[in-house]
């Protein structure tokens, strides 16, 4: 499974005089998980249909495995699967023809294909549904078939354009494990959820009106962007007075400490995991009657918005 | 455009851009089958072969070659009541309910995002799914030659008029060329909606229109139009076959000219409908794009 890439080369797609993606140029191999982070309208989307053939590229090349997906869609997307947006699927056919079509398509040797639809339906706990018509599915147990769709062919290359959409929380931390667990393929994913992102991928591209802003290990983007610090939110067993804020404010490393609620404080500090752990133990010992801590923002997310916003 | 190849690729076969049609149409003709406007369709052709059993057994009109007639095949005048009358409506009807959205709907029914991502030539998804409406269409016009045949065979015998074949074959012909136009509306438009009443529109009213007013109005023969070649269905049952062209005076100063396409020329005609719309749709599906 060693070779998988996902190349951009100088990639550009314009809508009009709308410049949707602009000379993108972004190289992805080995076997991980990619997340890739934008705004709204960043051109997140259109990137991956350039990538999967539903849109052709104004300017630049899109390649799979080295493989110009203009050039030759067949061959580019052999070994490429991909969930973009929310697809919708046959309404009269059931999963199982509607996997079935697509493994027969997709070449899945005749022998495999039965035990591969199980196993997918499976993985997406979508059994019980096989022989049930699309047609009277949820949008989340459509998606949910969508997602099955994606592992049946066995792809070294997958791409995916927020998974979790449409999906209930449980559904959203089983794509979570699934994606999690295709360890050794190269996984393109786009979400909105950076802690999703943070739990599964390795890497993360931002993009911004068209443009890539970062490509490197979420380590690295953290570090470079986030700065030192970080966000909790402490909850109490009793409405939080002014003196008791006013003594949180003066411990060591504590930025800013606010009110969310009259028993609950956001707190923000300097300082990576260590000053978090000391600020966890002094609220402990003010008896104050803390009851909860619990880090709201990741380095990620700090960074995100930091080069977001950049870009405004 | 559809080439022939089966190399291995990353554990799955590489499979041919002909097996792959051969699949799409499979499973688009399964869903045609499944779909409830599969049914309302055939409810609709046995509802006018129901009618036209009716009107032929009860009322039993010289129109249909029942006693008073003056046809000298009464046979053959029933097959031109019964079914050179209906078959085109029919034929129309089928484009519409299985080609008018088949390309469009991918677009607005976002199923195309489930198909085209996947190592295919979008060629392979057009001619899979004409394939698969055409094959509906087949049946449905089926379905009501067998019953134009039972009532024929039941109220003037076994010996049926070998015109009655002719017409069937020129309204399979003509099935095939409208499908093709069908299909490029259906590339045209990414409502599903238009590109129905596009079809039914066109097929149903406005190319006969266009037909009368070129040809009464202009006196110029509406070699152009599809339906003008799909008159033969109607015409090979007439004995003898209508003149080329007939012009009928109207006092002294209107005159009327009416137009009947040969067979070779209504076959070329529909040839070359079929050929240039099968292409023009086929391009246009190429180059369309999947956006919000």
């Amino acid at each position: 499974m060693s070779g998988s890439s996902i190349e951009a080369v100088n990639l550009s797609k314009s809508f009009g005089s709308f410049a949707a993606v602009s000379s993108l140029s972004l190289k992805l191999e080995g076997t991980k998980c990619i997340g890739f982070l934008g705004p709204n309208g960043a051109g997140k989307t259109t990137t991956m249909k350039m990538f999967t053939g539903l849109i052709s590229p104004t300017r630049g090349k899109a390649l799979i495995n080295g493989v110009d997906i203009k050039e030759d869609k067949k061959r580019a997307l052999g070994s490429c699967a991909s969930l973009i947006e929310t697809p919708e699927i046959y309404p009269a056919l059931t999963a199982r023809e509607a996997l079935m079509m697509l493994s027969e398509l997709r070449g899945v040797p005749k022998e495999e294909r039965t035990k591969r639809i199980d196993e997918a339906l499976g993985k997406v706990k979508m059994q019980e549904w096989a022989d049930k018509k699309v047609g009277s599915y949820s949008k989340g147990m459509k998606q949910r078939v969508n997602v099955a769709s994606t592992i049946l062919s066995d792809p070294q290359v997958i791409i995916l354009d927020e998974p979790s959409t449409g999906l209930d929380p449980r559904g959203q931390s089983e794509v979570r494990d699934i994606v999690k667990s295709l360890g050794n393929r190269l996984v393109f994913m786009s979400s909105h959820l950076l802690s999703e992102v943070t739990e599964i991928c390795q890497e993360v591209a931002m993009v911004d009106h068209g443009k890539l802003l970062v490509y490197d290990t979420i380590e690295n983007v953290t570090a470079k962007f986030a700065g030192d610090g970080g966000a909790a939110e402490a909850g109490f067993s009793r409405d939080v007075d002014e003196a008791t804020l006013a003594r949180i404010l003066r411990l060591e490393g504590v930025d800013k400490a606010q009110k969310s609620d009259p028993r609950h404080l956001s707190i923000r500090f300097m300082g990576g995991l260590q000053t978090q752990e000391r600020l966890f133990g002094q609220l402990a010992s003010m008896n104050v009657g803390i009851i909860s801590f619990r880090e709201t923002s990741t380095g990620l997310e700090d960074a995100y918005l930091k080069l977001i916003q950049e870009t405004l | 455009m559809i080439a022939m190849s089966t190399n291995n690729q990353g554990g799955n076969a590489r499979v041919s851009s002909m097996s792959q049609v051969r699949t799409v149409t499979k499973y688009a003709f399964l869903n045609y089958f499944r779909a409830r406007r599969f049914y309302v369709m055939l409810g609709i052709v046995l509802l006018v072969s129901g009618l036209l059993t009716f009107a032929a057994a009860y009322y039993r009109p010289p129109a249909f070659g029942f006693g008073s007639s003056t046809s000298s095949n009464p046979a053959l005048t029933f097959y031109s009541a019964f079914w050179g009358g209906f078959a085109t409506i029919v034929v129309i009807l089928s484009v519409a309910f299985f080609g008018g959205d088949a390309i469009s709907g991918e677009f607005q029914n976002k199923t195309g995002y489930f198909l085209i991502p996947n190592p295919l030539r979008r060629s392979v998804v057009y001619v899979g799914k004409w394939l698969a409406a055409l094959g509906a269409s087949t049946l449905i016009l089926a379905v009501f030659a067998l019953i134009a045949l039972a009532n024929g065979t039941y109220f003037f015998g076994v010996s049926v008029p070998y015109q009655f074949a002719e017409s069937l074959v020129f309204a399979w012909v003509y099935l095939v060329s409208a499908m093709g136009l069908t299909f490029l509306f259906s590339s045209l438009f990414k409502s599903s909606s238009i590109s129905i009443l596009m079809t039914v529109i066109l097929l149903l009213f406005a190319f006969d229109v266009i037909d009368t007013i070129a040809s009464a109005v202009a006196g110029i023969e509406p070699w152009f139009s599809i339906t003008y070649a799909g008159g033969i269905i109607a015409n090979i049952l007439a004995v003898p076959f209508p003149l080329h062209s007939v012009t009928t005076q109207f006092g002294k100063r209107f005159t009327l000219t009416t137009f009947n396409a040969s067979v070779p020329e209504a076959l070329v005609i529909m040839a070359v409908y079929f050929v240039i719309s099968a292409a023009l749709g086929l391009w246009l599906f190429e180059r369309k794009e999947f956006t919000s």
